[in-house]
């Protein structure tokens, strides 16, 4: 047995872009135990809804993360509406879920760019991003924000996307759907990359749910579980596919992401034919009052929102539990055992959004 | 043309941001922006950098490492504030865990505006921080 070391990664470290602090107990070059500590971030989002109007709250809410900022807005505003018994038109539905699967592509896009930079791949991670600045692209003109859009609001949506902006997006996507595959076959294809990925941090599917792993890491374990199957804004009306693997490696998330590119881009050609003309928003009146859960499928897995009302303009309280959140767990599992070289990538792989889980 | 004296090379810590910023921080190495054929490294390694670029508001628990990063940085240095949650902390202000902007751990020379700040923006208040590191 070799003489155990304790090595800190971050809070500022050279991969990580987000502080999350880990004390990697090693033994010569394996990790045999990681312990978290957090705080670094963490702002006290959940306590500021008694001090702010639940319709400018929305704002805070987009504000969770900035990189999946409309669905965080999204979802609060759902979980309020629920309160409320407020009906979104059919029209706002589609339009928020084509802004959420849009965020989804990015939210892939750039995940794939930041592992490619984790494993040194420095010209990948350029494609990863020029082909990212498309949909941000799509982003500043339909929204006119690059990042946080704002265009969410309680009962519907800020802005229209008209017919000849919807052509213009599903142009855009017919432009780069090619750059999309060419990048997906180095991440598969290149003996590199698969050398660096391959085998590393397998959780078996029974661990994944013992664990309560979410999103893409459950379902690269082969837990089939996709909140959007649940049926939330115009999911019922479109077809997709839930991606899974059984490996449950990070070469298996990595197959399941790129996947899920392609399933968006799918949802998004459906919704811009399906489309309804019609209203974009409703109007709300009123306070809302008693409790509600919504329940939507971000970039990185599951995310649920509980808000309560009590019949004044602050609600009494607000909740999230993030993917992030989910699937630390799993991830100090998985470092048992790995490489010290490996754990940059492996802790990447859960793409780890530390903003919105400490919040 | 003018051209710059110095290729600063940057360290970007992310106070308690929403990523926002982060990302547009990051989007400034990408082919769209690229900062660094001018020369302008993003570096892990505060004993590198000459300009700290920081990210979100300072809370109880980032402003010890702040101040760390501030003070393991050679001189001449520079510090540029990105995002209105640096400046002032912005839409977190009234949380319990903010203390405030990047102005209460260390000093700063260089405001950047916007939520999120574009990367035209960032790009902009780095080469205004050159002059401090002249
Ligand atoms: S200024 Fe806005 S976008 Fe930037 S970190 Fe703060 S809340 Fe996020």
């Amino acid at each position: 047995m070799g003489r155990r070391t304790i090595l800190p990664f971050g809070p500022q470290h050279p991969v990580l872009p987000e502080p999350i602090h880990l004390d990697l107990i090693l033994e010569d070059e394996v990790v045999v135990e990681a312990v978290p500590s957090i705080g670094y971030i963490h702002r006290g989002l959940e306590k500021l809804v008694e001090k702010k109007d639940f319709q400018e709250y929305v704002h805070v809410a987009e504000r969770i993360c900035g990189i999946c900022s409309f669905m965080h807005g999204m979802g609060y505003c759902m979980a309020v509406e629920r309160t409320m018994g407020v009906k979104v038109p059919e029209r706002a539905e589609f339009l928020r879920t084509v802004w959420a699967e849009l965020s989804r592509v990015h939210s892939h896009l750039m995940w794939l760019g930041l592992l490619a930079d984790a494993l040194g791949f420095e010209s990948l991670f350029m494609h990863c991003w020029r082909l990212r600045e498309y949909v941000l692209d799509i982003f500043d003109m339909t929204t006119g924000g690059r990042v946080i859009f704002s265009v969410c609001k309680l009962g519907g949506v800020r802005k229209d996307i008209s017919r000849e902006t919807m052509m213009k997006i599903l142009d855009t996507f017919d432009k780069i759907e090619g750059g999309i595959k060419e990048i997906t076959r180095v991440f598969t294809a290149d003996a590199s990359v698969s050398h660096r990925l391959t085998g590393l941090g397998a959780l078996t599917g029974e661990d994944a749910r013992s664990l309560g792993a979410v999103g893409p890491m459950a379902r690269a374990s082969g837990v089939g579980e996709d909140a959007r199957a649940a049926g939330y804004a115009a999911y019922p009306y479109v077809k997709f596919g839930v991606q899974t693997d059984t490996a449950g490696d990070c070469m298996a998330r990595v197959k399941v992401r790129t996947g899920e590119i392609f399933e968006a881009i799918g949802i998004i050609r459906q919704c811009a034919e399906l489309m309804p003309d019609g209203p974009t928003d409703t109007k709300v009146t009123g306070f809302p009052s008693g409790e509600a859960f919504a329940r939507l499928e971000q970039p990185r897995g599951e995310v649920l929102y509980y808000v309560k009302g009590g019949g004044t303009k602050f609600l009494e309280r607000f909740r999230v539990r993030t993917p992030t959140f989910a699937n630390l767990a799993a991830l100090l599992e998985m470092l048992k055992g790995v490489e010290l070289a490996d754990v940059p990538a492996l802790v990447l792989t859960i793409d780890p959004c530390i903003s919105c889980t400490e919040r | 043309m003018k051209y710059a004296k110095k290729s600063p090379w940057i360290l970007h810590y992310d106070g308690s941001s929403c990523n926002g910023c982060d990302i547009e921080v990051l989007a400034c190495l990408n082919p769209l922006f690229d900062i660094e054929r001018f020369g302008a490294i993003n570096t892990g390694n505060p004993k590198h950098a000459d300009i700290l670029l920081i990210t979100g508001a300072i809370n109880e628990q980032n402003i010890s490492v702040v101040k760390q990063l501030y003070e393991q940085m050679p001189n001449p240095k520079a510090v540029v504030a990105v995002g209105v949650c640096a400046a002032t902390g912005g839409i977190f202000k009234d949380c319990y865990n903010m203390i405030g902007g990047v102005g209460e751990a260390i000093p700063v020379d260089v405001y950047v505006p916007g939520c999120a700040s574009r990367p035209e923006a960032i790009i902009d208040g780095v080469v205004k921080a050159l002059d401090k590191i002249k």
